[in-house]
């Protein structure tokens, strides 16, 4: 069996742990292969050894049977590979066309030949079905589009070997169905493909083979046909995983959380990002707001969280108004909030885990004498919580945060969050980037939360999630609610019509 | 090797030997200076400067102190401010801006009583010190003007308006100093006037150091700092707001008020430390009031950089630039230009700010020799 990239016994060390421990993968001409594994199991480390990135200490790199030394992407795009990062890299204020030749410009004494160029994007597009209009802007194009944009990136590059980052993590459900397609129509064509998710259901409708990696080890190379869903996900965390997210039906009480006509003001006073927004969160309920990104959620949260001043409208805590409340009295009044982004707001990354996980409580009596920090009783709380929820870092409480891995990172947040005891907690992609373990453990404290009368606000984009965990559903498009569903009755296709804009409700007073 | 190693991996054995080695580096600079401007006596003058202080026995080892103490002061103010993620240049403005609120009470307010003369002086070098600094900090955080921006500004502004009331109010013109303070506003001398002095022959006369008490107040007020820094909430809640300003305001902090008062604090230290620099008598400093910024401002930043803005590594290393600048005075003594000294003391001193980088080198420098070592010796086994 001849292989096009083969990477065999990679190992790459970082101080205090060991991403990739002695990892093989074997990538076939013409296949799509997925490459799965919790958080921190060195997936995003491994590819970006092959896309030069890092340099491996150990193991060596083969193309089509010859060694190849990666050293930095320049060398792995002259070898044919191409990576779409989870993040598109994109100027936004440059057309597609632009965007896609940046770095390869075809020239002529000097100044810029566009015809030959567009010429090929075009050919490209039309070939691989990646219909784009070349001289759009991309700030004017949906998220959909842009990713296409990407991939149109490397064809243009004549890339061989495709790297997808977690691709669908920021698609509707529409948009994933067309990119599957499209990965199914390059690998026809002899690409072939690397694909890191976490998601189970788009390996097993793309993938052929798939690599699962668990704390730095490989696991295995499964073939996808004949591998169940359970067993990979098995596999993967190493114990029985449930999908379903078993819950009893909620029984809501008196209201915890009301908003009342909120509006908030847009960043450049054109439009409004909040637009006279009213519900309400009672105790003993999960309300999911659904929407695609961009729709004004995090305006919502950021007014709700007091980060961001309001334009009109109330909020109240059980009852009472908090609305001018700065955002520790909102806290204290109980609120409770997971962040959106956990770099930007949720963590101190410069600051250990212990002092990460007071963030919000070093003041009360219980950690602080005087103005003095209790050290003692912080590394304790600390411990206590790094054993409740389970972080993992490489020196325990010590560990600098901006060293621990992602899930982790989230694991820490939502530790200290749910651990104030709050009376609304208000979750923004919780479970974002996340993997099948992780996700799992997040939603039951989620309903663990409420099924101990707390109220919950999830703010979500992944519509499985919104469908699984949440006793009702909010639809947000383009700042206003425009819909409010049952989980139990409605349909995915129905949602995203409502997400899309496509749908709403008769000025629902959704309360 | 593997014992090295592993005290590479104490972070203050590291922070100490990267500061040691970016002296050395600094020390080796400035003797290639000396060999590039006068090969004969070079060797001599590299001697001289190695001896620094020591070169005029115990009056020049007080000197030492003397001088180090504005410096451990503004060095802890660009330490502190830069530890609460802000860059305090403007320690200059607020240096002079604090001295001359010591010396105008130290002349003026001689109805204090006397032992509360000099403290109300130093009080009040600290507050003006701060109050020069309370414009950027406002700026800062309410209108997001960049501090480097409005505390260099604030530099010029206050040199000026220093020297415009140093003349307008308490100048000695015969001199073209400021006038001496009165008796009851100068530093005690703590005792330290036992032990640094020269004799002058055998009469029992003796030839004084001008280091006092003040240098005991620079080394509580480095403990102290060090302290809030580590210790306190408050800290806690500036440095998180110096390292992210977002998480910060999400957590419920302040963060508006913590720019402010980390820049206040920041300007109150510099502020002091033109205080103790001046309050010292008639042998000691006296503002010359030209238009000159103060160096012990702008060496504040290579005090910090070199102390790695740990306030008691700032103790250090203030007390080191100290020692090499007086052993460049004592350069005079050969053939060296007067700037050519100058600009060897700042060379060893600028050199030696490169604490930081060599932080972060030599880690990664050991690491790399051991692993080569390491994988040499596998392939020797096979």
């Amino acid at each position: 069996m001849d292989y096009v990239i083969e990477m065999l016994n990679i190992t790459k060390e970082f101080p205090g742990i060991i991403a990739n421990d002695n990892i093989t993968l074997q990538l076939k001409k013409g296949e799509i292969h997925a490459l799965l594994g919790e958080n921190g199991a060195g997936k995003s480390t491994l590819m970006s050894v092959l896309f030069g990135l890092y340099i491996p200490e150990k193991g060596l790199i083969k193309k089509e049977g010859q060694e190849v030394k990666i050293n930095d992407p320049n060398a792995a795009n002259a070898l044919g590979i191409g990576m779409v990062h989870q993040h598109f890299k994109l100027v936004h204020n440059f057309t597609v066309l632009q965007n896609i030749i940046l770095g390869v410009e075809t020239t002529h004494n000097g100044l810029l030949r566009m015809d030959a160029a567009r010429d090929k994007v075009v050919a490209l597009s039309q070939r691989y079905g990646l219909s784009v209009d070349p001289d759009a802007l991309i700030q004017d194009i949906t998220v959909g589009m842009q990713q296409r944009v990407e991939i149109l990136k490397m064809l243009y590059r004549d890339n061989e070997i495709l790297i997808f980052d977690e691709p669908t993590a920021v698609l509707t459900p529409q948009e994933i169905e067309e990119l599957m397609k499209i990965m199914r129509d390059l690998a026809a064509e002899g690409k072939s493909i690397l694909f890191i998710t976490h998601k189970l259901n788009e390996i097993k409708a793309v993938a052929d083979r798939c690599t699962v990696l668990r704390k730095g080890r490989l696991v295995g190379t499964i073939d996808v046909a004949t591998t169940a869903k359970e067993e990979m996900s098995e596999m993967m965390v190493g114990r029985k995983v449930d999908f379903a997210v078993e819950k009893a039906d909620s029984i809501p009480t008196e209201p915890a959380l009301e908003v009342r006509e909120l509006t908030v003001g847009g960043r450049h006073n054109t439009k409004k990002s909040v637009k006279d927004v009213s519900f309400t969160v009672r105790k003993g309920e999960i309300v999911c707001i659904a929407g695609i990104d961009g729709n004004g959620q995090s305006e919502l949260v950021y007014a709700l969280t007091g980060l961001q001043p309001i334009e009109k409208g109330h909020i109240f805590i059980n009852g009472k108004d908090v609305t001018n409340y700065s955002i520790r009295k909102r806290n204290a009044e109980g609120m409770s909030h997971i962040p959106e982004d956990r770099h930007k707001h949720g963590l101190v990354l410069d600051y250990s885990l212990e002092e990460n996980l007071v963030l919000k409580c070093y003041y009360t009596p219980a950690f602080q004498k005087n103005g003095f920090l209790k050290f003692q009783k912080i590394n304790e709380y600390a411990d206590c919580l790094i054993g409740k929820y389970d972080i993992r870092s490489g020196q325990g409480a010590k560990t600098i945060t901006r060293s621990m891995s992602g899930g982790n990172q989230q694991k820490a947040i939502v530790a200290r969050e749910i651990d104030l005891d709050p009376e609304i907690l208000i979750a923004v992609q919780p479970t974002r980037g996340l993997d099948v373990g992780a996700i799992e453990y997040i939603h039951k404290q989620l309903i663990a939360q409420r099924d101990e009368g707390k109220a919950v606000l999830l703010i979500s984009l992944e519509l499985e999630e919104v469908m699984n965990v949440s006793d009702r559903i909010l639809v947000i498009y383009e700042g206003e609610i425009v819909g409010e569903l049952d989980p139990k009755t409605a349909t995915f296709q129905e949602i995203g019509l409502y997400m899309a804009g496509g749908k709403r409700d008769e000025r629902s007073e959704a309360i | 090797m593997i014992l090295l190693k592993k005290l590479l991996n104490i972070r203050g054995f590291n922070n100490a030997t990267s500061s040691i080695v970016a002296i050395f580096a600094g020390l080796l600079f400035g003797f290639i200076i000396l060999l590039v401007s006068n090969p004969p006596q070079a060797v001599e003058g590299f001697i001289i400067i190695l001896k620094g202080g020591f070169s005029t026995g115990g009056k020049g080892m007080g000197q030492v102190m003397y001088f180090a103490t504005p410096l451990i002061l503004t060095g802890l103010s660009v330490g502190f401010a830069f530890k609460t993620g802000l860059f305090n240049i403007g320690a200059s403005g607020q240096f002079i801006m604090g001295a001359f609120a010591a010396v105008y009470i130290g002349v003026k307010w001689t109805f204090i009583p006397a032992p509360f003369h000099w403290m109300v002086a130093l009080l009040a070098a600290a507050v003006v010190g701060g109050l020069w600094a309370l414009i950027p900090g406002l700026l800062k955080a309410y209108l997001n003007v960049h501090e480097v921006i409005s505390t260099i500004m604030m530099n010029y502004i206050g040199m000026y308006f220093a020297n415009f009331m140093v003349k307008a109010t308490v100048y000695d013109s015969r001199k073209a100093l400021s006038m001496n303070v009165a008796e009851s506003a100068v530093l005690p001398k703590g005792g330290l006037d036992k032990i640094f002095y020269n004799p002058i022959g055998s009469s029992g006369a003796v030839d004084l150091s001008t280091v006092n008490s003040g240098f005991y107040v620079a080394l509580i007020v480095a403990v102290v700092m060090f302290i809030v820094l580590n210790k306190t909430t408050f800290g806690y809640e500036l440095k998180a707001c110096g390292f992210n300003q977002n998480a910060s305001k999400f957590a419920g902090i302040n963060e508006k008020r913590s720019v402010v008062m980390s820049m206040v604090i920041a300007g109150a230290l510099s502020g002091l430390g033109g205080g103790l620099l001046y309050l010292s008598g008639a042998s000691g400093r006296h503002i010359k009031a030209v238009d000159v910024l103060a160096a012990e401002g702008f060496n504040g930043i290579p005090v910090a950089l070199l102390g790695l803005s740990n306030p008691i590594g700032i103790i250090f290393s203030a007390i080191f630039i100290s020692y090499i600048t007086l052993g460049g005075n004592y350069l005079q003594t050969l053939d060296f230009v007067p700037e050519i000294i100058d600009i060897i003391i700042a060379c060893i001193i600028y050199f030696s700010a490169f604490a930081l980088l060599f932080r972060n080198i030599l880690p990664r420098l050991l690491k790399w020799r051991t692993d080569a070592a390491e994988i040499k010796n596998e392939g020797e086994d096979e």
